[in-house]
C-alpha cells in the first residue's frame, strides 16, 4: 500500500470536517479523538516531556524508526489532546524534512486556529514548536 | 438627539429606587455583540467590566474637546483638562468617603497601586528578620510584591489560611502577628471564591498590635460601599476598569501620615517642586506620587462611571447581583459532578467551578462557542487553586449590574450540553 503524503493526510481531514455542518458535531469530533489518543508511556508523562501551557499541559515525546519520525502525546484538556490526536496524524510517520517543512494549513481550514493562539495558552503553538523541533535535530539540523 | 446619545444620559431620575436591567443593558453598546453567531453572555465581570455609554462618550470628548497636559497650563484649555482631571480625584474623594484629596493617587490600577505601597511604605519598614502577613487567596497583584520585598529584605512572609469553604482562618491570626510584623495586606473579595472577608475586624486586630493594613478592593469596589474612614485602613488600592471605568486608570487610597513619610515610587516631572543641579525638592501630595503626564483621559473618563454605580445605588446592585448568584448556585448544584469552589457565606457575585471529568479549558472552549464569556484556569490564583485546593484551575462567572437571570439560565443549559459533550 501506498503510504499517504503529510498533505494528503491534510486535505483527508479538510474533507472530513467539511461532513460537519454545525459546531457542535465538530468538537464532539475532536472530543471523540482526544479520548481516543494513545496515551503517552506513563514513564514519559514527567516534568521533562512537559510542554507547559498555562492552562492546560501537555507531554510530547518522539522516537526515529526507519528513518521515520513517530510522536506520542497526552494533554490534561480533552479538547487539546483531540488537536494534537490530528497534528499527529499528519506528522507521526514521516521524515523529519518533511514534518519541517508542513506549514499545517489544515488547522485553519478545519476553523481551529483559535486554539493555536497563544492566548489560549494550552501549549498547542508550544508543542508544535516542540514536534518541529524533534525534527530539527533528527534531520541532523541545530535547533533554534 | 441621537440614539446614543439618549443612552448616554442614565437612568431615569423618578426611577431612581426601582431596578430595571433591561434599562441598565441599554447603557452598555457591547452587550448586543454576537460572539459565533450567538448573542454575547458576558460573565467576566470580575476580569473587567463592560463599559457605558457615559464612559466612552467622554473619552470620546477629552480627546475632541479638551485634550492639552494638565497643571501649570496658563491657557484655557490646559486648565479645563486640569479641573475634569482633578474633579475625578475630588469624585474619588466623596466614593469612598477620604478625608482629603491629597490621600488619592492615581495609579494605573490595582497592581500598580500595591507596588507602589511595597516599593515605598514597603521598603522604608520592612528590614532584615521582619514579616510581612498576607492571605492564601490573595490575587498574584497583592503576593508577588509582597514576595520580592520580603526576598530582598530577607524577611518573612506568612500566609493567613483559606479553609475549605472559602473563608480565612482567623483563629491564629493573633499569634501570627508579632512585633517583626510590619505590615498585612489582604483581598477585601476574592476574585476566585467570591469570599468577602471580615476586613474591618481583621483591621482592628492589626492595628490593636499597631500594624498597618492594606486592603486590595478591585473586586469589592464594584459590589460593596467603600468608606475607608470607617474601615480605617491604611491603604486601599482599586482599578477603574472592574468597575465600569476604562482601563489603565486606578486609585490608590493612603492615610496622609503613611504617604508623607514614604519617599516617591517614581521620579520624573510633575513630582518635583523645584530642581537644580544638585538635585530635586519634591511636590506636595498626591503630586509626590504621580510622575510624569498622567492618564489623563481615563481619568476624566472614570468619573462618569462612578456617578452610575452612584446613581443605580450599592443597594440595587447588591441585591440584583445576590439574585443572580443565589439562583446560579442553587441551579449549578443541580449538576451531576458539579463542585462549586468558594462557599462563603458571605460572597460577592462571583462563582467558580469544577466538573468533574471536564477540564475547565474545555468547558469554557465549548461555552465560547454558545456565546458565553466566562474564565478558566487559575484567575492569578495559582497557590490558593494548586496548594489549597489541588486543582488545575476553575471555570469562573462573574457577575456585573448588567446580567440577567435569563442569562444564568442559558448558562447553566450550556455548562451541562458542554458536560454532556465532555463527560
Amino acid at each position: 500500500m501506498q503510504e499517504k503524503t503529510l498533505r494528503e493526510t491534510e486535505d483527508e481531514i479538510i474533507d472530513e470536517f467539511s461532513l460537519f455542518d454545525d459546531w457542535m458535531s465538530k468538537y464532539e469530533y475532536i472530543i471523540e479523538l482526544g479520548k481516543h489518543l494513545p496515551i503517552i508511556d506513563a514513564e514519559h508523562k514527567t516534568e521533562e516531556f512537559k510542554i507547559k501551557g498555562c492552562q492546560s499541559q501537555v507531554w510530547l515525546t518522539a522516537e526515529m524508526k526507519d528513518g521515520k519520525l513517530l510522536y506520542k502525546a497526552e494533554s490534561d484538556a480533552v479538547i487539546t489532546k483531540g488537536i494534537i490526536a490530528l497534528l499527529i496524524r499528519v506528522l507521526s510517520g514521516h521524515k523529519p524534512e518533511e514534518i519541517l517543512n508542513a506549514d499545517l494549513g489544515f488547522i485553519d481550514k478545519i476553523g481551529m486556529h483559535e486554539h493555536l493562539s497563544p492566548n489560549r495558552s494550552n501549549g498547542l503553538t508550544a508543542m508544535i514548536n516542540y514536534m518541529k523541533n524533534y525534527a530539527k535535530i533528527y534531520a541532523g539540523q541545530s535547533v533554534q | 438627539m441621537s440614539t446614543d446619545d439618549k443612552r448616554e444620559t442614565i437612568l431615569d431620575e423618578s426611577n431612581k429606587n426601582s431596578f430595571d436591567v433591561n434599562e441598565i443593558r441599554n447603557l452598555f453598546p457591547i452587550l448586543d455583540l454576537h460572539v459565533h453567531d450567538k448573542p454575547l453572555v458576558y460573565l467576566d465581570s470580575a476580569a473587567t467590566t463592560q463599559k457605558p455609554f457615559s464612559v466612552i462618550r467622554a473619552l470620546e470628548r477629552y480627546y475632541e474637546q479638551l485634550n492639552s497636559n494638565v497643571h501649570r497650563a496658563i491657557y484655557t484649555l490646559g486648565e479645563e483638562a486640569t479641573a475634569a482631571f482633578e474633579e475625578t480625584r475630588e469624585k474619588v474623594r466623596q466614593f469612598i468617603n477620604a478625608e482629603k484629596t491629597s490621600e488619592i493617587i492615581y495609579v494605573k490600577g490595582t497592581t500598580d497601586g500595591v507596588n507602589l505601597v511595597a516599593s515605598t511604605f514597603g521598603e522604608s519598614v520592612v528590614n532584615s528578620g521582619d514579616n510581612v502577613i498576607i492571605t492564601q487567596m490573595e490575587h498574584h497583584s497583592n503576593m508577588v510584591p509582597w514576595q520580592m520585598l520580603c526576598k530582598r529584605k530577607n524577611a518573612e512572609i506568612k500566609y493567613i489560611p483559606v479553609d475549605e469553604k472559602g473563608d480565612l482562618v482567623l483563629d491564629g491570626l493573633e499569634d501570627m502577628i508579632n512585633e517583626r510584623t510590619r505590615m498585612l495586606s489582604l483581598v477585601h473579595v476574592s476574585n476566585t471564591l467570591g469570599t468577602i472577608n471580615p476586613i474591618k475586624k481583621i483591621i482592628e486586630i492589626a492595628h490593636s498590635r499597631g500594624v498597618p493594613v492594606m486592603i486590595d478592593a478591585a473586586q469589592s469596589v464594584p459590589h460593596l460601599k467603600i468608606d475607608v474612614v470607617d474601615l480605617d485602613c491604611d491603604f486601599l488600592t482599586f482599578s477603574g476598569h472592574k468597575v465600569y471605568g476604562p482601563t489603565g486608570i486606578g486609585i490608590l487610597y493612603g492615610k496622609e501620615k503613611f504617604l508623607e513619610m514614604m519617599p516617591p515610587y517614581q521620579f520624573g516631572g510633575e513630582m518635583i517642586i523645584e530642581v537644580k543641579f544638585s538635585g530635586p525638592k519634591f511636590n506636595e501630595l498626591p503630586y509626590k506620587f504621580e510622575a510624569g503626564t498622567p492618564n489623563i483621559a481615563d481619568a476624566v473618563a472614570f468619573k462618569p462611571a462612578i456617578e452610575l454605580v452612584e446613581q443605580i445605588g450599592y443597594k440595587n446592585i447588591a441585591d440584583h447581583e445576590n439574585s443572580l448568584l443565589s439562583f446560579a448556585t442553587e441551579m449549578m448544584e443541580g449538576i451531576d459532578g458539579i463542585r462549586i469552589i468558594g462557599n462563603s457565606d458571605n460572597k460577592a457575585a462571583v462563582m467558580s467551578f469544577v466538573i468533574e471529568g471536564a477540564h475547565p479549558y474545555d468547558m469554557g472552549t465549548l461555552l465560547d462557542q454558545m456565546g458565553i464569556a466566562v474564565r478558566t484556569g487559575f484567575h492569578c490564583t495559582q497557590p490558593l487553586l494548586e496548594e489549597v485546593y489541588g486543582l488545575p484551575g476553575t471555570v469562573r462567572a462573574s457577575f456585573g449590574i448588567y446580567n440577567t437571570i435569563d442569562e444564568v439560565n442559558y448558562l447553566i443549559d450550556c455548562v451541562k450540553r458542554a458536560r454532556n459533550m465532555l463527560v
